[in-house]
């Protein structure tokens, strides 16, 4: 399997691709620091946000607890599922057991780290992804490649292409709104002839039993409300203890997302409707270990906004699909260890540690801390190509005896003067693209002993 | 059963100490001019807000605007002569799919919020759950004094509401899916035109 | 007051009239500086790599050389702030506290200890500035976009003592270089790529001179604007607050 560098050597083979893929996230970046420094208190919203997660993960269990009790209240149906299997047997289960074969789904991570969509078509399921974006790469074949902006790695030129594949629309035609337009009649028939719908979940609260589920599209609510079933499968963490506490993180999804004031719909489900099922799947997978790992048990305060990944100078860079996990950019970073280290080793080195997604974070997830922390778990579990820890080892000798790290210090310099093809060579990475520094004659070091000789009070 | 007790046994080993929940961290902004927030709002967002003293001026703007539409849904009683349809309970033994064809929907909402331009609705309200969704076009009505300032305030509002389904909704339905470029008219409403009526009270 | 210089290795090595500039400064300044001879590195280089665990011997030998300093001044925000999070000394361990208590990166100790008002630097050129992230985010020597907060900058109000000197807006006032440490040759693709784009940035406001408060954001820029033939020099900020003409 590739690892992040080399997809993203691919990746940037497009130079002109990855220029426009830079600024569209860097835009929606901007609107993002408009809407928030349009917000009076911004920053006092982030700490509360913060703080209330704090607390959920402290109480993980008790509010699992009143939320389902609430919820069977309710009238809704709550399951629970220890990992990605079970979640997809479960849901396996209710099509098999209402006789359906084919349903509706709207945007859900989960789902994708489940991978829900390959297990119900090799079980004979039809799944129909209603989100626009998430339609248009199922079209493709391709896994999203942003949380909030599934198919932000294709140009309209590419959608058209797709469209015209799969939906019939003219060659050539690349306008978006007729590309939506043509998304918006394929889907309404969809919606109104599929009995199950699967939803995400945004916010599930405890002390009412009720979730939420936040689009612009307008597409989990059509596909909801006209399902004589609707599952909603959510991640144990996305859980709050009191409806109030909404109006906290609704102020901040939307707006660390894209920019607006709040998502157009802020459905509220509570109870099914009159003569419909409503079941909710809360998932661990690998949550609760998580939980357990004092240095990395914040990024289940995550509530998906994507702002870390706008901000990211590397994702802008390197697009989604390099990260090679369900969710890409810095939080895909710090979770996929956790689901598996080995696959994902070189994930937390896909950073330059710049800090900019700890402070975009709506709910302050220290999110570059965690990707150093990442780095060293990973070396101790022996998951670090023993090449590296060679040099490593050589490096540390070297640093910690003054002496060697004179001569060293002196052959690298003696060597880019005198021998500079030894090191400008194409074996050399930052070569590649880059001119080495000029060496100096001298070290520091000597220029001191040289010229402040008197006041050398060392020992 | 054996999951969740799982589940329930690994949070409890692995969960953090206590952590409080924070108290008056945050508060609101105060002391704009709600009516004119919430209108900026709303125009962000893609949907347009008409001021106005007399609810039969909604009728003249829908012949004007809405000549084509054929099938029109309110709840509102007083414009049951543009509505070809008034929401009662008639209504409910419908199923939700035969509101495919709806051109228009005119509805009254309780409260609608400054901040972000957001008016919640309920279940109550629509008699079917996916109304202001199928709909093709959509009109909220609210009372200028039931503008509130903040989210905060709403669901202080709301907290003890007993409803089925609620939504928040801001703005007709839109994507950006396609390179960024904004499109209004996803799968949800084409536009959405708020009218704000009576006077703001203090 | 024993002020310690912390010269780091890749300066020693290839920088070495950067380390010149920052001593002339402080002692121009009138500060007794100290510099042990016996000095290497902060060991990042390892840290960032996942191998903290073999730093421990360069930490006792930090500590061991800054222990009897009042404070310790570093030309460079990332080595300063590796310093302040990551400085372990299980057998000395008040020294290291104090050590990462009284580290500076030099531009903050300027404006936070020294308070310097006044600089007698010339340095008639258009400047751009790159906020090196260890040195804005990290040790906050300036505000940053991410965050509502009320602007500032350290090396701007430095920067604008200086005579002549013309400092450029940028598109994007805070991006990261791409150097990244290791980063710089792991990933060097997306590496120079940020690099080329966060020139470009400067050479579109027409900058004459890049300027940062860490050097390897500057020697990683350098070796892109060589590879362009462009005549645009890096320069660190101590050289231009040292600059007298």
């Amino acid at each position: 399997m590739k690892d992040h560098a080399q997809l993203a050597e691919a990746f940037n083979k497009d130079k002109e691709r990855v220029t426009w893929h830079d600024e569209t996230l860097w835009f929606v970046r901007t609107k993002r620091d408009k809407a928030a420094h349009k917000f009076a208190g911004w920053e006092q919203l982030r700490e509360t946000a913060s703080q209330i997660k704090n607390n959920v993960l402290s109480n993980l269990d008790s509010y699992l607890l009143q939320f389902e009790a609430n919820a069977i209240k309710n009238g809704i149906t709550v399951h629970w599922a220890k990992d990605a299997a079970q979640h997809n047997q479960i849901v396996l289960s209710l099509l098999q057991k209402h006789e359906i074969n084919s349903m509706v789904k709207s945007k859900s991570m989960l789902t994708e780290e489940c991978h829900l969509n390959e297990f119900l078509q090799h079980n004979g399921v039809e799944v129909i992804d209603t989100d626009l974006g998430e339609r248009i790469v199922q079209f493709r074949n391709e896994p999203p490649s942003h949380i909030v902006l599934p198919a932000i790695h294709l140009k309209k030129e590419d959608v058209s292409d797709t469209f015209h594949e799969h939906l019939g629309t003219k060659k050539g035609n690349s306008d978006p709104q007729y590309l939506t337009e043509a998304a918006r009649q394929h889907l309404r028939e969809t919606f109104l002839t599929r009995k199950l719908a699967l939803t995400g979940v945004n916010f599930a609260v405890a002390e009412t039993g009720e979730f939420v589920v936040c689009t612009n599209e307008g597409n989990a609510d059509m596909g909801a409300h006209l399902a004589n079933l609707h599952i909603a499968s959510m991640g144990l963490e996305k859980i709050i203890p009191r409806r109030e506490d909404l109006g906290i993180f609704l102020n901040l999804l939307a707006r660390s997302a894209t920019g607006q004031p709040i998502t157009t719909y802020s459905s509220h489900f509570k109870r099914p409707r009159n003569g419909q099922e409503m079941h909710i799947i809360l998932v661990d997978n690998g949550r609760s270990i998580q939980l357990g790992r004092k240095d990395f048990r914040n990024s289940l305060k995550c509530i998906r906004c994507g702002a870390c990944m706008n901000t990211c100078p590397v994702y802008r860079r390197s697009g989604g699909h390099s990260y090679h996990t369900a969710v890409a950019g810095p939080i895909g970073s710090i979770l996929a260890p956790n689901l598996d280290m080995e696959k994902n080793k070189d994930l937390p080195f896909a950073s330059t540690l710049c800090g900019s997604c700890t402070n975009v974070c709506p709910v302050k997830i220290d999110i570059h801390d965690q990707l150093y922390k990442w780095r060293q778990e990973i070396v101790k579990s022996g998951y670090s190509p023993k090449s590296k820890t060679i040099a490593m080892k050589a490096m540390s000798v070297s640093l910690s005896k003054p002496m060697v790290y004179d001569i060293s210090g002196k052959a690298l310099r003696f060597t880019l003067r005198y021998a500079p093809f030894v090191i400008n060579n194409k074996l050399n990475p930052w070569y590649k693209q880059r001119e080495m520094p000029a060496a100096p004659e001298s070290s520091f070091k000597k220029w001191y002993e040289k010229n402040r000789s008197k006041k050398n009070n060392n020992e | 059963m054996s999951s969740k007790n799982d589940i329930l046994a690994a949070i409890a080993a692995n969960k953090p100490d206590p952590q409080p929940l924070p108290i008056g961290l945050y508060t609101p902004e105060s002391g704009y001019n709600l009516t004119n927030r919430f209108i900026e709002n709303v125009t962000l967002i893609g949907g347009a807000v008409h001021q106005i003293s007399i609810i039969s001026e909604i009728e003249q703007f829908i012949s004007t605007h809405f000549p084509s539409a054929i099938r029109i849904i309110t709840n509102n009683k007083s414009l049951k002569n543009v509505g070809t349809l008034l929401l009662n309970n008639d209504l409910d033994k419908q199923i939700p799919h035969e509101l495919e064809n709806v051109d228009l929907t005119i509805l009254d909402a309780p409260f609608g919020v400054a901040e972000n331009g957001a008016i919640w609705i309920t279940d109550e309200l629509l008699h079917h759950r996916v109304l202001p969704f199928i709909t093709q076009h959509l009109i909220l009505i609210i009372k200028e004094s039931s503008i509130v300032a903040s989210l905060q305030q709403a669901y202080s509002m709301i907290n003890n509401q007993d409803y089925g389904y609620g939504v928040f909704i801001s703005g007709p339905s839109k994507t950006a899916d396609i390179e960024q470029s904004l499109v209004i008219g996803a799968h949800g409403s084409r536009s959405l035109d708020v009218f704000i009526t009576g006077q703001a009270s203090y | 007051m024993k002020v310690g210089l912390f010269i780091p290795c890749y300066i020693d090595q290839l920088y070495p009239k950067v380390a010149v500039a920052t001593l002339e400064l402080l002692e121009r300044l009138g500060l007794d500086v100290y510099y042990p001879t016996r000095q290497t590195c902060c060991g990042q280089p390892l840290a960032n790599s996942g191998y903290s665990h073999l730093t421990y011997d360069i930490d006792e030998l930090f500590t061991h050389n800054f222990e009897s300093c009042d404070y310790v001044v570093s030309p460079s925000g990332s080595c300063t702030l590796h310093i302040k999070e990551h400085l372990h000394n299980y057998k000395n361990i008040g020294s290291a506290q104090h050590i990462k208590k009284h580290i500076y990166e030099l531009v903050e100790f300027l404006t936070d200890v020294i308070k310097v008002e006044n600089l007698k630097a010339t340095f008639p050129y258009r400047v751009g500035l790159h906020q090196s992230c260890h040195g804005q985010r990290g040790l906050r020597l300036a505000s940053m976009t991410e965050r509502v907060e009320v602007s500032f900058s350290k090396p701007k109000h430095l920067l604008s003592m200086v005579n002549g000197l013309k400092l450029i807006d940028l598109t994007r006032e805070d991006e990261c270089c791409g150097f990244g440490g290791t980063f710089c040759v792991t990933e060097e693709a997306v590496s120079v790529r940020m690099g080329q784009d966060r020139v470009a940035d400067h050479l579109n406001h027409k900058a004459q001179y890049i300027t940062a408060a860490d050097m390897s954001c500057l020697m990683h820029m350098q070796g892109i604007l060589k590879r362009q033939n462009s005549n645009v020099q890096v320069i660190h900020i101590a050289e231009i607050l040292n600059a007298t003409l």
